[in-house]
């Protein structure tokens, strides 16, 4: 059996569910931050078979962008983690709560 | 546009230009301020001079330049120079210019008389805009313009509360008419399309019915703003309060200006009244003859020189203006404007003379501390007697044939009742007889009454000089052909007599004899009774024997306790409504209420933020699901 758009995209959807769900529910800050990183790798792999099945190179040259952002996303993180580390805060999201009005 | 023009402009600039010098420059230097405002008042009279003898008799002239234009709207600022506005002119600026020089003396040793020469120009700026406007607008700023003025000047010594309730009370009560007469004026702008009066006339007499059902209407509405300015009854409360003011003053409001406004403005629109249909005339005589008998009654029962003149003012606007009421017939409300020229001068002339007895008397104003003064002040005395003769009616002085003029036009008017109108002139004439003997009597006649009094001494010459001006036209004037030159404006022949004295007198009581002597009889009657009641007494004995009348008119019959009785019953509620509502509904239900909602919102919205990022990225992802649903559905 050949592998069509519809595998990838169900596989692409999956992974965001799962990524959506641990932002979700996890509490630990960098299981949290791997789920983010979860969901726009999903988004990399419709993207991808999207550019492949339409022949077309814009969803790859997308996909450079949020690779880009992810990366900038991940230092920026893992620098706001390191911070709270250093208040000696434990990097769980239940800590977090300095947005509250 | 050449010559006469150039001029009318140059006359009306004149006293503003002086008012805006000394209010600029002169403020602080009396002299110089007393300098530019008399220089100014007689330039203006030499120019209204020159303009009388160069378009005496010539047609109606007109010039404008337009003010605004707002897209179909276009109003002109234009003089009109005709036989009305050319006499009037002659009469405002003479009077005003002796009442100017007479300032001078009044006011010398005033630190403050530079406000009140810049005042005094502003005022006769004010009124000949009225007297030469060409359109209701023009005359309409004239006519607010004359009510800041008399404000300034009423309440000149604003330091006394008297004065500067005074003042306040006189435009309050001015700015009350002057709202119907402008809805007056909305009124025939909507109708007729056009301000102008030339327009307006011609149009009107082409079609009477141009105004519709708005003919009585409108005629009322601008009768309103004369109610206000001309002080006729219920509106004529300040007048007597306009007396706070300094003497000069009361002068000039009383004679050339403000109140003659009033009627002027009657004469100017005349055409409008007199309309077919229109019961405008009818209620102008009966209002006018009903203020001329109230005022002429208080009058006899008030003991201050300048209170009784006051009165006795508002009782001959009443003549005047019961004088344009009964003119329907004739066409013409030359009368009216007659019984006003001759009326400026000898009130002028009692004014400040009343003024040169008050300095004389170191500002007393109660007759019953006067008394003795014909043998102290001899110059004062002839030229009162003069002015209190033309007032009285008795031949030959001017206020005789004006007066007669007015009796003769009320005995032959179309108006309903006119028998009673007549009979009210009648009795008016008989009332001002008694009060100005009264006056005369109390004041000059007998035996001093007071320190002062005994040592009373005649006023310098710069205050005697214009009362000798002044009674020149208050003793002659009937001769003049004054209504001759009125009836011009009005385009209908009068008997012109032109022949002499002797003819003129006799010919006044062939054309009417019933006014001539019915008027004549019953002054020499008032003058009798008052000349017996006051020769040489004490004290007021008529007040006695009057008991309660007495006490009521002396009390101005309750009309100014009446009006602030109605005033608090009416406007004082409606103010505390008005306050109650804003309070509570405007304030507490729309202002405070919308903020309470807001924030009572955000106060609720506030407990969504629990400030836990998973709480945020649920509500988040939940949005977002939302939206991606919107947009599939879509």
């Amino acid at each position: 059996m050949s592998v069509g758009l519809e595998h990838y995209l169900v596989v692409s959807g999956l992974l965001f569910g799962l990524g959506l769900l641990g932002v979700m529910l996890r509490r630990n800050l960098l299981v949290v931050f791997m789920s983010i990183e979860l969901m726009l790798n999903a988004s990399n792999l419709a993207l991808v078979a999207f550019s492949r099945f339409n022949r077309h190179l814009d969803g790859q040259v997308m996909v450079f962008f949020v690779i880009t952002v992810a990366a900038a996303e991940v230092a920026v993180g893992l620098a706001l983690i390191v911070a709270l580390c250093r208040l000696r805060l434990k990097p769980d999201v239940e800590e977090l709560t300095t947005l509250k009005l | 546009m050449s010559g006469p023009e150039q001029l009318a402009w140059g006359t009306l600039l004149l006293p503003l230009l002086a008012a805006a010098c000394v209010t600029l420059f002169a403020l602080r230097r009396p002299a110089m301020s007393a300098i530019l405002s008399i220089g100014a008042a007689s330039g203006v009279f030499v120019l209204s001079v020159g303009l009388f003898a160069s378009l005496h008799g010539a047609p109606p002239r007109e010039v404008a330049v337009t003010w605004l234009s707002v897209g179909g709207l276009e109003i002109e600022l234009g003089l009109r120079l005709d036989a009305l506005s050319l006499l009037m002119l002659l009469v405002v600026t003479g009077v005003s210019l002796t009442i100017h020089v007479f300032s001078l003396g009044y006011m010398r040793g005033d630190r403050s008389a530079g406000r009140y020469f810049a005042g005094l120009s502003l005022f006769l700026f004010a009124m000949l805009a009225i007297v030469l406007a060409n359109n209701f607008l023009f005359l309409f700023i004239g006519w607010e313009l004359v009510g800041v003025s008399s404000y300034l000047l009423i309440g000149f010594w604003y330091d006394r509360p008297a004065a500067a309730d005074a003042s306040k009370k006189a435009f309050l009560v001015n700015r009350l008419g002057d709202f119907g007469f402008f809805a007056g004026l909305l009124v025939v702008w909507t109708a007729m399309g056009t301000l102008d009066f030339g327009e307006l006339e011609g149009k009107l007499a082409a079609n009477p019915q141009s105004l519709g059902g708005l003919t009585s209407v409108a005629g009322l509405l601008i009768f309103c703003g004369v109610l206000g300015k001309s002080a006729q009854f219920p509106l004529h409360v300040w007048l007597p309060d306009a007396m706070e003011g300094p003497t000069p003053v009361s002068a000039l409001i009383h004679a050339a200006t403000m109140v003659a406004a009033g009627v002027y403005l009657l004469c100017r629109v005349f055409f409008l009244l007199a309309l077919p249909g229109s019961i405008a005339l009818e209620v102008i005589a009966w209002v006018g003859a009903f203020t001329a008998l109230l005022a002429a009654l208080i009058s006899i029962q008030q003991n201050d020189i300048k209170r009784i003149l006051a009165y006795s003012t508002l009782s001959q606007l009443g003549y005047m203006v019961m004088a344009v009421g009964v003119s329907g017939a004739a066409r013409s409300p030359v009368p009216a404007m007659y019984h006003l020229t001759t009326h400026a001068c000898f009130k002028a002339l009692l004014f400040l003379g009343a003024g040169s007895v008050i300095v004389a008397l170191h500002h007393q104003q109660d007759i019953w501390r006067m008394g003795g003064l014909r043998r102290r002040m001899p110059l004062t005395f002839v030229t009162f007697l003069v002015a209190a003769l033309a007032l009285c009616g008795l031949p030959p002085f001017s206020g005789f044939f004006s007066k007669d003029a007015i009796l003769a036009a009320a005995l032959s008017a179309d108006v309903g009742g006119r028998s009673v109108l007549f009979g009210a002139g009648v009795l008016v004439a008989g009332l001002t007889g008694f009060y100005m003997t009264r006056l005369v009597v109390v004041v000059f006649g007998g035996a001093s009454r007071t320190q002062a009094a005994d040592h009373a001494r005649e006023s310098p010459w710069i205050l005697t000089v214009p009362l000798l001006v002044l009674a020149v036209p208050s003793a002659l004037s009937g001769f003049w052909g004054i209504d001759v030159a009125y009836a011009r404006q009005f385009g209908v022949s009068h008997p012109a007599d032109t022949g002499g004295i002797v003819a003129r007198l006799t010919g006044t009581f062939a054309h009417a004899p019933a006014a001539a002597f019915g008027g004549l009889a019953t002054a020499l009657v008032g003058i009798g009774a008052a000349a017996v009641c006051y020769w040489r007494a004490p004290q007021d004995g008529l007040s006695k024997w009057l008991g309660a009348v007495g006490r009521w008119m002396r009390d101005r019959f309750y009309i100014d306790e009446a009006q602030a009785a109605l005033n608090s019953w009416t406007q004082e509620r409606l103010a505390w409504l008005a306050d109650v509502i804003d309070r509570w509904v405007i304030g507490g239900a729309m202002v405070r209420g919308a903020h309470g909602a807001v924030s009572l919102a955000g106060r609720l919205l506030r407990l969504t933020q629990t400030g836990n990022p998973r709480t945020h990225a649920v509500l988040f992802a939940a949005g977002v699901a939302v939206v991606v649903l919107i947009v599939l559905v879509r």
